[in-house]
């Protein structure tokens, strides 16, 4: 039988939620045994390929790129899972919601700046007004809140859906 | 003498004195009813609308916490169509304000956060409102974030029915209500606040916490404002 394939990526969150993944420790072997890793922070790919089976978003939806990303993601990909309290709620990154985008620039880039003030235009993607949950940019199959996720709660869902089944999250869920 | 009654809750027959709640007689019983605004000691308001209950022969949904017991009486209190309102209420108080559990002093110890997690709100299907809210840092031992209020009046009842000192108040309308100290007074202000703490002790969520603490470091002794209750009785 052909390997599945586990797309991962990081949006507007601290990479804690790939650090749970990692924290699976020899449990992953077990994952990948069943599944290659084809694109994310933590394989070389650089683009989304087509046909992943599994995605695994991290982060909220907070800027140009990240909404381009998680469209990229959900259009190539059978089921996605938003991963942390990032993905599933805004959480930390939606504490800027709200304040204006001009002001919040300003504040962090000229008056909190140290030396070279001035709100970075070049290189970087644009803020969208809101740091959105994923499901309020794209259709998220399943919800794993927890910041981060527990690495038995990241191990349980996948091991489900990649045999196949619906995962319950049941007494595992847990947000903060 | 009290009357007693015979009710049902979910099929099991259950004696039971007039006058009580649905809750009370279920908590009584070991049936459980999820409920927020309650709190044991306090007096019943019906605001959070999680304690909804099937009361057969009425069509409408009942808060068990404000319902009293009758003769006869069949309470159902866990149905497909309950746990989709209780789910539906959870979810509007979570887009109501900013619940950040990472950043929150009661992660771990927040009945609002158990209450999710137990009635199994994987995430919030509405739009979230973003609200700019105040953090009242006035008081000297104390701190009020409204952020994280969800309007229970528990803060309100206590200090109005145990301390006896009505500090605080819930003000506007709607959306645009917030919960106030003597008048809109900042907190550390408020004169006839004694800085009991009790109200900090009876917040299911973060809303109110002892300064000095950390994330997930602000457990509270609801227990301890709702036996000043019970040993008042009878006095």
């Amino acid at each position: 039988m052909e390997k599945l394939k586990i797309g991962t990526c990081w949006l507007d969150g601290c990479s804690g939620c790939h650090m749970s993944i990692l924290d699976m420790d020899e449990e992953i072997v077990g994952v990948l045994e069943k599944a290659d890793i084809v694109f994310g922070p933590l394989v070389d790919a650089q683009e989304w390929p087509e046909g992943v089976d599994v995605a695994v978003i991290e982060g909220a939806v907070s800027s140009q790129d990240d909404l381009k990303l998680a469209q990229t993601a959900r259009a190539r990909s059978k089921v996605v899972v938003a991963l942390g309290d990032c993905a599933v709620t805004g959480n930390v990154p939606s504490m800027r919601n709200g304040i204006s985008r001009r002001k919040l620039l300003e504040r962090v880039y000229v008056e909190g700046a140290t030396e070279h003030p001035g709100v970075p235009t070049d290189g970087v993607p644009a803020l969208l007004k809101h740091a959105e949950p994923l499901h309020q940019a794209i259709k998220v199959d399943v919800h794993v809140a927890g910041c981060p996720p527990k690495p038995s709660a990241i191990l349980m869902v996948l091991t489900e859906l990649l045999e196949g089944r619906e995962p319950e999250l049941g007494s595992k869920l847990r947000f903060g | 003498m009290t009357e007693k009654v015979k009710v049902r809750i979910d099929g099991e027959v259950i004696a039971a004195t007039a006058g009580q709640t649905i809750l009370e007689v279920a908590r009584a019983n070991d049936k459980y009813i999820p409920a927020l605004c309650y709190m044991e000691g306090l007096s019943a308001v019906g605001a959070c609308r999680l304690c909804m209950v099937e009361v057969s022969g009425v069509s409408r949904l009942l808060p068990a916490c404000t319902t009293p017991v009758q003769e006869g009486l069949a309470v159902t209190t866990s149905s497909p169509h309950l746990e989709s309102y209780r789910k539906i209420a959870l979810e509007l108080l979570f887009v109501e304000r900013n619940h950040v559990c990472a950043v929150c002093v009661s992660s771990g110890h927040c009945e609002l956060q158990a209450l999710a997690q137990d009635q199994g709100v994987t995430h919030v299907r509405y739009p979230y409102n973003y609200p700019r809210l105040a953090v009242d840092t006035t008081h000297p031992r104390y701190v009020l974030d409204h952020n994280r209020c969800v309007l229970c009046s528990r803060c309100v009842r206590t200090c109005a029915e145990i301390e006896g000192a009505h500090v605080w108040d819930i003000a506007g309308r709607g959306i645009q209500s917030r919960l106030v100290s003597e008048l809109q007074r900042p907190w550390g202000e408020a004169t006839t606040c004694t800085s009991c703490g009790k109200c900090v002790q009876a917040c299911p969520t973060g809303a109110m916490a002892e300064k000095g603490w950390g994330v997930e470091e602000m457990t509270k002794q609801r227990a301890a404002v709702s036996r000043l209750t019970s040993m008042r009785e009878g006095q």
